[in-house]
């Protein structure tokens, strides 16, 4: 029997009003009940539009001229309104944080229900029912700062399923979440959906991840139009995630380097039913034997020390336990672990924000103890996640030129070393832009220019990459990297295992106030007690290499970011 | 953690009246001690705060502070009415009984020191039961008692909101202010006026932008959920009536009947021992 279809679009278009290009084109789409969709396509093709249309925000908070039609449960949803669509569609977005309503879990759980004037005594009941649906009873009465980020997640999951919905929205779910969290969530929005029966539409460019349960369809997204709508293995076959931006999965990639082409039936979009012929296998052995091994890099003096250093909050958190680390010149690594793990305070204490109550810290074999925030900055510069919490000026050369002016730097000397900066940044033909004309990732590298401009010796990035799309993140990386070979040493604070294995040799693994592991990349994701521990993800290189028989999973995976590397330049 | 709203949790008879009836009990209660200045009433009424905060399991340290913050504001203005006008007791209670003769208008008169003595208790028995509903109101059912005394919905959830945001913003402040400290902007007082105005800027403007996103984030997470759609909402966190606020509705209902009487009977505001 035919599905119920819940959501239809028939030749729908979109325009912003402030947008001279219209954002969706033709677009015909059906979703139908238990059905599980994933949405998938670089920055700006138009899949969040999608997701605005089907949950009501556009055109009640986004206005635009609207084309076509977007029927949902049979009525037209621009009748609908935003509020009458909530009753069909349950929206979690993408910050976990920032949609956390109320001041006590309980309370952001009945918020619907407090809107739709149901009594209290029912709205407690239903509470307490959802809550142990997503596994929460227990932390109902906590405010928001006391729970994790995959607690948030399951509230404002909750949050939704107590309108009893018919589809579920996931507008990038795996943005801010750690590596394992990002997998539990998606085990969870499986379970989910398996036990309620209602469709799910996931948006997230994160492919690999979101595959790590079955999903039904993939639509992926271009330049406002849909180019492809079907099963994932039928897609994985193809050549059209390449030119469209989106990463494949690693090991789809290593299979087709070793010379497998995948075929739908060998079921290639998931790791677990993937079967391979005893010929494939000896395929990826053969190649992998035949790949050199990437040659070591070469040791540097020491720039940054730190020995015992320990750190606890006015509050009484004791987020430092006596962490002794080493930077060598010219390094480019990663700090990695779990929110809380220590790894932001403990950058705060290398930048002078913070004092540790012990340890010694020294740079160039100089005590820093002594140096103030201003002093140390001109060694060491910190780059904030969010660029939008840096940038204060309204012109972007004014907005590099701040730490020199800050300084007393002459006019004279600060034009050229600027106007260097920009270039070095390719952001040169902006200069006399206001900063607000820029995207997001043009932001990002205005803050980076603008504490570049310091010269210091060391960067420190908190999470550079997060939320951009697989070719923003290249163009990132790639200028973090070259910055990298010009001597600048490079620390990056992320939750993503495919910068840290792509872009950083070495990786210092930060649990619960202490370095739990301080190896190379590939190392560190090939060893599992670490992996669970620090709530990171092995890769499915790993799994890919057991699968194929090859005894040394962790080479497997160096050789294969060595040949990647190559290819995409 | 920071918070306006300093709730202190404990179990006590003023701790399980809702949220409502309190913020009525403290409305009528502060109307009747600010319109009287009838001298046993106000006596009254400050034994009774104390009495209260000692049932509601409050000790001096929880609220040393604002408590610091009140003795100071009622040194103040006792200081400062002396200033402007030290003969206002005498114009008050139509006599002039002078203490201690001091140059000019400033001759300590007993008229004076009672009027004195009156603003005193007027601020003692106002200023203890703000400081009893803050500490004894989950900030959860703030905006669910503001709601059910006929404030518009919208409002009362601004204000909790605001209460809610506030930690967050603080924090944000501090971060934002020592990345621009690692940019050289100076925040220290050696700056001067404008240069500490100029810093204040790289600061404000950063905070105001994210906290623009903040806000779009919010206002659509609240939408999509149905915020804004009747006139009316519930509220998980209220509590319903007990006897026990009905009662409490009722005598500081009277409290107020009882000062406005006092008031009438007496022909005035003032009770005037010098009669």
């Amino acid at each position: 029997m035919e599905k119920e279809t819940l959501i239809a679009f028939r030749d729908f278009g979109f325009q912003y009003t402030a947008q001279a290009e219209p954002t969706l084109y033709n677009i015909n789409l059906d979703i139908h009940r238990g059905e599980k969709v994933l949405i998938a396509g670089p920055s700006g093709c138009g899949k969040s539009t999608i997701a605005h249309c089907v949950n009501g925000l556009i055109p009640a908070s986004y206005p635009g001229k609207i084309t076509g039609s977007l029927t949902v449960k049979g009525e037209d949803a621009v009748k609908q309104g935003l509020f009458g669509l909530s009753k069909t569609v349950g929206t979690v977005l993408q910050d976990s944080d920032g949609q956390f309503i109320g001041l006590t879990v309980a309370e952001d759980i009945a918020f619907a229900l407090e809107n739709d004037c149901v009594a209290r005594d029912k709205m407690h009941e239903i509470v307490e029912k959802t809550a142990d649906l997503v596994d929460i009873r227990r932390v109902l009465g906590h405010a928001p700062h006391e729970i994790s980020g995959g607690q948030k997640q399951r509230v404002s999951l909750a949050g939704v399923m107590v309108n009893q919905v018919d589809v579920l929205l996931f507008d990038e779910p795996l943005a801010n979440l750690d590596p394992a969290t990002g997998k539990q969530a998606i085990e969870l929005i499986d379970e989910i959906q398996k036990r309620t029966g209602c469709a799910v539409i996931i948006i997230e460019h994160r492919l690999e991840d979101v595959l790590h349960r079955h999903v039904d369809r993939v639509v992926v997204m271009g330049d406002g139009r849909i180019l492809y709508d079907g099963d994932p293995d039928t897609m994985l076959c193809s050549s059209l995630l390449q030119r469209s931006g989106i990463r494949e999965p690693l090991y789809v990639t290593a299979l087709k380097y070793a010379g497998v082409s995948p075929t739908p039936d060998m079921h290639p979009s998931s790791l677990d039913k993937l079967s391979l012929t005893q010929a494939q296998k000896d395929q990826v052995l053969n190649w992998f034997s035949r790949q050199p091994s990437p040659a070591p890099d070469e040791v540097t003096p020491l720039i940054l020390e730190a020995k015992g250093i320990d750190f606890t909050y006015e509050g009484g958190h004791h987020a430092l336990k006596g962490i002794d680390m080493s930077i060598r010149k010219g390094e480019m690594i990663s700090i990695v672990g779990t929110n809380g793990a220590g790894k932001s305070t403990f950058s705060k204490v290398v930048c002078g924000f913070e004092q540790p109550q012990s340890g010694s810290l020294t740079l160039n074999g100089e005590d820093l103890t002594a140096f103030s925030i201003k002093e140390r900055a001109d060694k060491i510069g910190y780059v904030m996640q969010n660029p939008n919490q840096m940038i204060s000026k309204t012109m972007i050369f004014d907005e590099v030129a701040l730490g020199l002016r800050n300084r007393g730097v002459s006019e004279e000397e600060i034009r050229p070393r600027v106007e260097e900066t920009l270039k070095i940044c390719g952001l040169y033909p902006f200069r006399n832009w206001p900063v607000s004309a820029l995207s997001y990732g043009q932001k990002k590298r205005v803050t980076i220019a603008s504490i570049l401009v310091l010269r210091p010796e060391i960067m420190i990035l908190d999470e550079p990459t997060a939320g951009q799309d697989f070719r923003h993140y290249t163009d990132i990386m790639e200028f973090l990297r070259a910055l990298n070979r010009q001597g600048v040493t490079i620390v990056l604070i992320t939750h993503d295992m495919h910068l840290m294995l792509e872009y950083t040799p070495r990786a210092v693994v930060f649990h619960d106030g202490k370095v739990i592991c301080d190896a190379s990349a590939a190392q560190v994701l090939n060893s599992p007690e670490i992996v669970t521990q620090a709530h990171l993800k092995e890769t499915s290189l790993y799994h890919l290499a057991l699968q194929c028989g090859i005894g040394s999973p962790e080479e497997f995976t160096r050789r294969f970011i060595a040949r990647d590397q190559e290819v995409r330049k | 953690m920071t918070n306006l709203f300093n709730y202190i949790d404990r179990s006590s008879p003023i701790h399980r009246l809702s949220g409502a009836s309190k913020l009525v009990c403290l409305l009528l209660w502060s109307v009747a001690a600010m319109t009287s200045f009838y001298t046993p009433l106000l006596v009254f009424l400050t034994v009774l705060a104390l009495i209260l905060f000692r049932m509601a399991k409050l000790r001096i340290k929880d609220v040393s502070f604002t408590l610091g913050i009140m003795l100071v504001y009622i040194a103040l203005n006792n200081i400062l009415i002396f200033l402007f006008s030290p003969a206002h007791g005498v114009e008050l209670y139509g006599s002039r009984t002078v203490l201690i003769p001091l140059p000019g208008r400033y001759s300590i008169t007993a008229e004076q020191l009672f009027y004195h003595l009156n603003v005193i208790l007027k601020n003692a028995c106002t200023i203890p039961p703000v400081i009893l509903f803050v500490c004894t109101t989950n900030p959860s059912e703030f905006a669910a008692s503001l709601n059910r005394i006929g404030v518009s919905y919208r409002i009362s959830y601004s204000v909790a909101l605001a209460l809610r945001y506030i930690p967050d913003i603080q924090r944000e402040y501090h971060d934002i202010s020592l990345a621009q400290q690692a940019r050289g902007v100076e925040m220290s007082k050696k700056a001067n006026l404008i240069h500490r105005l100029k810093a204040a800027s790289t600061i404000l403007i950063p905070l105001v932008l994210s906290s623009m996103e903040r806000i779009e984030t919010i206002s659509n997470a609240m939408e999509l959920r149905g915020f804004g759609k009747g006139k009316k909402r519930t509220w998980y966190a209220s509590h319903p009536f007990t006897p026990a606020d009905y009662v409490s509705m009722i005598f500081c209902g009277l409290l107020l009947i009882a000062s406005l009487a006092l008031t009438a009977i007496n022909g005035g505001r003032f009770f005037n021992p010098f009669r």
